[in-house]
């Protein structure tokens, strides 16, 4: 055992030093810069379109004692909703030619212009392109009413008493929790054992399979390639928790002592969450390093990507069952199937407080680890080195 | 002749077990027989050749007996363990395909290969250190891989052969892409080993290097042992050869031919008569042939290699020579 685990540390060093200490690794490291630059631009751009969207202009052509009203009744209305989506109003002094005035205004692009109400608070008519738009409809009614009769009082006391949890909170945010780290796990995971299928193509085309195969069982070389790149993956996640969490200290007020508690509490949540990674990482890793192992070409792996990736997402859907209801059938089915099991136990660390079930899913993964890694080394060894007896089920059959 | 390997029981000291048996090896890869009842016994301290033209199942052969495949039937031992891997630690190993990988330093590459076999990394460091400077490629301790030439990339890798000092080394066509100059350098290093007491198996199609280091020979014809046993036992299994030139063409001397005796050239060419040489002598200046020259040469591995394996393999081997 010994002799296995010391194999499967050379191989390890080796590459997690490959990894690592290689240019390309600054690269891997920063690669979530690329979604979040990418989103802050198109965040901006639909930011804004849904502001302008949100913000329908209303040109108000009236006299400027109606429009004050007016204006006051807006204010009040946004005030209470606290909602910046209430309608916009702008001023615009009749002319002779109200049609043409009118025709004007819904012509022009800047400001552009929903709707424009004239006939001042006695006549009102609107006039635009609102047969879609029955908020803004909604809302002007409501202005118009305000105005025409204010509301002198000021609003009515109401006493409020805060606490920290209800009940309904706690539910809401650890279903939520659940849901971010479970998804979180899932492209994590999808992101980084992808690259453990090209793991052995190094190796197959410099020839040096051949003196590694000579000198360690090859499940050893399996598992010191796994957590290689896990121990990767693992700097990667630190990195990027290390940077969250500055980013909440800074940016959020009281830090990420303000965050909600998962049922087992954050301690045992990260650990949790470290250790199901882990697990997750070494399940789809070791699977993908069986089914990446029989490819000889990164041609091959490519082609082999996208199933692989489609079947996570299957995976990710039937783990996705244990949110909101994790003692359902279908959430036990889902921690009981090995590759769902990591991602199903998690979301459960953060909906239920119990620890124990999570010592029987670490070792029930572990299990599935060990089976897949003894499977793919032995399936590696008869197909790729064209190892041991080989028999075919049909001849099996005739022979019996 | 094939020499019948011998399976000892455990309590025998290591040094007195053969290096390597293997008895009934066969391997089949879909339907196809590429070792075929292979039986092999190699000695300690010596160095064995697995003879035979490309395809024959030498690479096959060496790949079963370290533990890279299991036979598909047959057994065997290296250095006392049934299971090859067991011995990994004792055991030194070179490709028939070189592998590198290519961003490693040739120091580091020859440490890595090391530590596969056991050897602690940073020993594993000094140790290539040493063996880089002593074969001239000290300042190319720190270079990656890539950078060598074809020749120094496969010295790095038979210095990580044997960085971890092994009891066993097979070499897979060691002599394969390597240069007059370099081989001979190969040929030295193998001698030392075997001087130091290391075992060293390997295959070749080239007869020459066979024939100049091995004192025991494999060979290999069509997945099986068409002979196994000492160099000098298969050259005597043909008779020397006698090269004539005379200067009288017939006469009462050519009596003392034998009957498949024939001309090639100017010169008569046949087996040396049982009865040595002194009668044949005696008959052609007793018949005045007037002998120019007489030579009686010695047969060669590649002589009896075409008469133990075969002129159909002697011919393959001779297009891979070629």
């Amino acid at each position: 055992m010994m002799r296995f685990l010391r194999s499967a540390f050379v191989i390890a060093r080796r590459d997690f030093g490959a990894t690592v200490l290689s240019k390309t690794f600054i690269f891997f490291l920063l690669s979530p810069l690329f979604p979040l630059l990418l989103g802050g631009v198109f965040g901006g751009i639909g930011a804004r379109v849904a502001t302008e969207a949100a913000h329908p202009l209303v040109a108000v052509v009236s006299d400027s004692g109606d429009f004050a009203r007016l204006s006051e009744a807006r204010d009040q209305l946004a005030s209470a909703l606290a909602d910046p989506s209430v309608v916009t109003l702008v001023h615009f002094s009749p002319e002779a030619n109200l049609a043409a005035q009118q025709k004007r205004l819904l012509a022009s692009g800047n400001p552009p212009i929903r709707a424009v109400l004239s006939g001042g608070l006695a006549h009102p008519q609107l006039t635009g392109d609102v047969s879609g738009d029955p908020a803004t409809i909604g809302q002007l009614r409501l202005l118009i009413a305000n105005a025409r009769e204010p509301t002198e009082v000021a609003p009515t006391p109401l006493p409020v008493r805060n606490i920290q949890v209800s009940s309904g909170s706690v539910v809401k945010d650890q279903r939520a929790i659940a849901l971010y780290c479970e998804m979180l796990l899932f492209f994590l995971t999808v992101l980084l054992s992808g690259m453990v299928l090209s793991q052995l193509i190094e190796e197959k085309s410099n020839k040096i399979i051949e003196v590694i195969a000579a000198a360690m069982p090859i499940d050893a070389m399996f598992v010191g390639k796994l957590f290689a790149m896990l121990a990767a993956s693992v700097l990667f996640i630190l990195v990027w928790i290390c940077v969250g969490a500055l980013a909440i200290q800074f940016v959020k007020e009281g830090g990420v002592q303000t965050l909600p508690s998962p049922a087992v509490g954050w301690t045992a949540f990260i650990v949790l969450g470290i250790v199901y990674f882990g697990m997750n990482y070494l399940l789809l890793g070791a699977a993908f390093l069986t089914i990446g192992a029989q490819a000889s070409t990164a041609r091959q792996v490519q082609i082999m990507s996208m199933p692989i990736t489609f079947s996570q997402l299957i995976i990710f859907g039937f783990a996705s069952t244990a949110i909101g209801s994790p003692n359902s059938p279908g959430a036990i089915a889902a921690a009981i199937f090995p590759l769902s099991s990591p991602m199903v136990m998690l979301a459960r660390g953060a909906q239920e407080p119990q620890l124990w079930p999570h010592i029987i899913a670490v070792v029930w993964q572990a299990l599935w680890v060990a089976l897949i890694v003894r499977g793919g080394a032995q399936l590696f060894r008869k197909t790729v080195l064209k190892s041991g007896p080989r028999t075919r089920w049909w001849k099996r059959k005739s022979v019996a | 002749m094939i020499r019948q390997p011998r399976i000892k029981s455990g309590d025998e000291r290591i040094e007195d077990r053969l290096a390597v048996e293997a008895v009934d090896l066969v391997k089949d890869f879909d339907g196809t027989r590429a070792v075929d009842g292979v039986s092999l016994a190699v000695p300690p301290g010596s160095i064995y050749g697995l003879l035979g033209p490309n395809g024959a199942g030498k690479t096959t052969i060496l790949r079963m007996l370290i533990g890279i495949i299991d036979p598909s039937s047959g057994t065997r031992q290296v250095l006392g363990h049934e299971r090859p891997l067991e011995a990994a630690q004792e055991v030194g190993y070179l490709p028939e395909e070189r592998g590198l990988y290519p961003a490693m330093h040739a120091r580091e590459a020859i440490a890595f290969m090391g530590a596969l076999r056991g050897l602690p990394i940073a020993e594993g460091r000094r140790r290539a250190d040493a063996l880089l400077a002593e074969h001239n490629l000290g300042e190319w301790a720190k270079k990656p891989i890539r950078t060598l030439s074809k020749g120094m990339a496969q010295t790095v890798q038979l210095l990580g052969t044997i960085i971890h000092k092994p009891r066993l080394i097979v070499l897979d066509e060691p002599f394969a892409g390597l240069d007059a100059i370099n081989q001979g350098r190969l040929e030295e290093l193998i001698r030392r080993e075997t001087r130091a007491g290391v075992t060293v198996l390997f295959s070749t199609h080239v007869i020459a290097h066979a024939e100049r280091l091995c004192e025991s020979v494999a060979i290999i014809a069509k997945g099986k042992v068409a002979f196994d046993g000492r160099v000098d036992d298969a050259r005597a299994k043909l008779s020397s050869i006698v090269r004539l030139r005379t200067r009288a063409s017939d006469g009462p001397w050519r009596s003392a031919f034998p009957a498949n005796a024939r001309r090639e050239g100017h010169e008569w060419v046949f087996e040396l008569p049982a009865a040595g040489p002194e009668p044949l002598l005696k008959a052609l200046i007793d018949g005045g042939a007037g002998i120019e020259t007489l030579a009686i040469e010695r047969p060669g591995l590649h002589d009896a290699f075409v008469a133990i394996a075969g002129s159909a393999a002697a011919e393959a081997m001779g297009q891979e020579k070629a």
